[in-house]
């Protein structure tokens, strides 16, 4: 089952995610990226359907840009949550995406922000915030340790915490996770906390 | 709840799924206008969904008729736009209070589907609603002050959800008179 989770430290984001792609009981594969960077300063982590959450995340991310496209400035992280809160909200009575949401970003005046948006468009903001069996794991852990206005190297480590202990307490425990991390610099990959390597594809 | 000029609309503030909780900081009361309140409880999503529709009605009403929307109008609107959805309906239960007419307190409550339920004293709705329909009955005397209202409200809101696992983590009050809104949180059962 697959876990993304995210916390808000001093002046940055933190959203980290499971990267098993399961089908049944099979692993396709363990290093599956689940946090699309949306433009220079967002991160969307997903978790839900696979189908649904490749096509989603896309969907959206290809629609922050067109708005940079079309009005010359880029959206703001309220307003890019906002917008897939509502493209999930006109799909749930038709063909629901089964994806849920935890989009992270960094503007000028705001700050750093988390919102969690579930897959039935329920959208909130948050401090911190976990999906999946892991979440049970996760929430616990951030409720315990998490203080406002942590710095990077307080906040990794908690979320190596929260990494140790869906490893070693969840039965079908995702191997490997990716973290990605956003702030003023802009959104960016940090690290992949791996225990197993896929073996590596000779490029044709 | 009704009291003299005056009424008070309380919430509790917990988001959750179903044994979860998510946030205990969630907005379930909404200001429409100055002296109009709509709190929606029952699904996240359909409340947010709604309380947009919502605005987007009484925005354009306001630009239509240059004044805002009396209570008893809104429970209109709200009821209809309920029923609309009758064959699939928005899970929320909405609670309507306002000033109307003469600053005369108007309250009102609907089901998920738009049945209108108006009262003279109070009215309540959520998963705590047969607890809250008990400790109002109870608690409730009618023209009570503003100071008077906010003490009754927040005792029958704390009383009643610290008995539900669905409600709770504090409580969200305000206050509204004729002259001026207060807002207030309540501290109680953190659970």
């Amino acid at each position: 089952m697959e876990s993304v989770f995210g916390l808000v430290g001093k002046d940055f984001a933190i959203v980290a995610a499971d990267s098993s792609a399961v089908h049944s009981i099979l692993v396709h594969k363990t290093n599956e990226d689940k946090i699309m960077l949306l433009d220079s300063h967002k991160l969307m982590g997903a978790s839900g359907e696979t189908g649904d959450r490749a096509q989603f995340t896309e969907y959206i991310q290809k629609n922050v840009a067109l708005y940079q496209f079309r009005n010359g400035i880029p959206l703001t992280t309220a307003a890019a949550a906002n917008f897939t809160r509502g493209e999930l909200a006109t799909a749930l009575r038709k063909n629901p995406y089964m994806v849920n949401i935890i989009m992270a970003g960094h503007d000028k005046d705001v700050g750093p922000s988390l919102y969690f948006i579930d897959y039935i468009a329920s959208l909130h903001k948050l401090d911190k915030a976990a999906f999946g069996y892991g979440s049970y794991f996760a929430l616990s852990m951030m409720d315990r340790h998490y203080r406002k206005d942590m710095t990077v190297e307080e906040a990794i480590d908690l979320v190596d915490k929260v990494i140790m202990e869906i490893r070693s307490r969840l039965v079908v425990a995702p191997p490997n996770f990716v973290i990605k991390i956003v702030d003023k610099d802009g959104a960016r990959e940090y690290a992949w906390r791996e225990s197993i390597k896929d073996a590596p594809v000779p490029a044709v | 709840m009704v009291g003299k000029n005056c009424f008070a609309i309380a919430s509790d503030r917990r988001l959750g799924v179903q044994l979860q909780t998510i946030a205990t900081d969630f907005q379930k009361i909404y200001k429409i206008h100055e002296k109009l309140f709509i709190g929606l409880s029952g699904l996240a999503t359909d409340a947010q969904t709604l309380y947009q529709r919502l605005v987007f009605r009484h925005k354009l009403y306001e630009l239509r008729e240059e004044r805002d929307m009396k209570p008893e109008t809104f429970a209109s609107l709200v009821s209809a736009l309920l029923y609309e959805k009758r064959f699939g309906p928005y899970f929320c239960q909405p609670v309507i209070a306002g000033l109307g007419d003469e600053d005369k307190p108007f309250i009102c409550t609907m089901d998920s589907i738009g049945a209108k339920e108006l009262a003279k004293d109070f009215v309540v709705a959520g998963t705590a609603s047969e607890s809250l329909y008990g400790a109002c009955e109870s608690m409730f005397k009618p023209d009570m002050e503003p100071e008077e209202l906010f003490e009754t409200i927040s005792q029958a809101l704390l009383s009643s959800v610290d008995r539900d696992c669905l409600s709770g983590w504090g409580g969200h009050v305000y206050v509204v008179t004729p002259t001026e809104v207060t807002e207030r949180i309540l501290k109680g059962r953190m659970d």
